[in-house]
């Protein structure tokens, strides 16, 4: 399967789509690519005059990249099927390092177990000059649409 | 024993439960979801400790049929019947 392939099917679109490329795709995990545009609307109040990443969207491009990226691959590789519902059903997350506007970042994600539509990763995200950012567990139901 | 089950049972649900629900509301008949108020994907964490627990493997369908306490004793006591 295409990668550009997996991200044409992602449910989101711009100003919430937080995936520009994925360099590797496999059944145990992904790497992706983001770089954070000046522009985000966020950057205008978080915070007053000083504009960092938020960690919840830090933690939305981790789950893009790394849950449901691999979750469309995954589920492609079961049952031939067009597109996946996705629920983010828990998070873990440790901040490490701020990331500022044009930052661009690298998520790596890990597979710790897909069963009975739950899949649960270990996520890691680093900046340019390959520090870790941020890291932590993710988890979400992902189901066939269509298949309820 | 199907008793010891069903007390083994208790213990792994334990930790899924919400804040408002204790575990002696844990009866027989609780539906996971409607009466336990654990979510999906809480239920699926169930499952694979109830797999480690009792050393067997479910499939899709025994966790369809897992709607309530008493469905996964008798899933569980299946499994470990047809293991011997």
């Amino acid at each position: 399967m295409d990668f550009q392939e997996i991200i044409n099917q992602l449910p989101y679109s711009k100003p919430f789509l937080f995936v520009d490329r994925l360099d590797h795709v496999d059944e145990n995990g992904v790497i992706g690519v983001y770089t954070f545009s000046e522009d985000h609307s966020f950057y205008q109040g978080h915070f007053k005059s000083f504009p960092v990443t938020p960690g919840v969207i830090l933690t939305e491009c981790c789950a893009q990249i790394g849950l449901v990226c691999l979750g469309i691959f995954l589920i492609k590789n079961e049952k031939d099927d067009a597109g996946a519902q996705v629920a983010f059903s828990s998070s873990h997350m440790e901040f490490l390092l701020p990331v500022f506007p044009g930052e661009t970042v690298r998520v790596k994600s890990e597979k710790i177990y897909f069963r009975f539509q739950k899949l649960k990763c270990k996520v890691f995200l680093y900046n340019e000059k390959n520090q870790l950012v941020c890291k932590g567990e993710l988890a979400g139901m992902l189901t066939n649409k269509g298949n309820g | 024993m199907p008793s010891d089950h069903y007390t083994q049972l208790q213990e792994i649900i334990k930790p899924y439960l919400p804040e408002d629900v204790s575990v002696s509301e844990i009866k027989e008949e609780s539906h996971f979801i409607n009466e336990l108020n654990i979510n999906s994907a809480n239920l699926v964490d169930i499952i694979l400790d109830v797999e480690d627990a009792f050393d067997i493997v479910l499939e899709n369908e025994d966790m369809e049929k897992m709607q309530t306490v008493s469905d996964a004793l008798a899933i569980i006591n299946a499994k470990l019947e047809g293991k011997d």
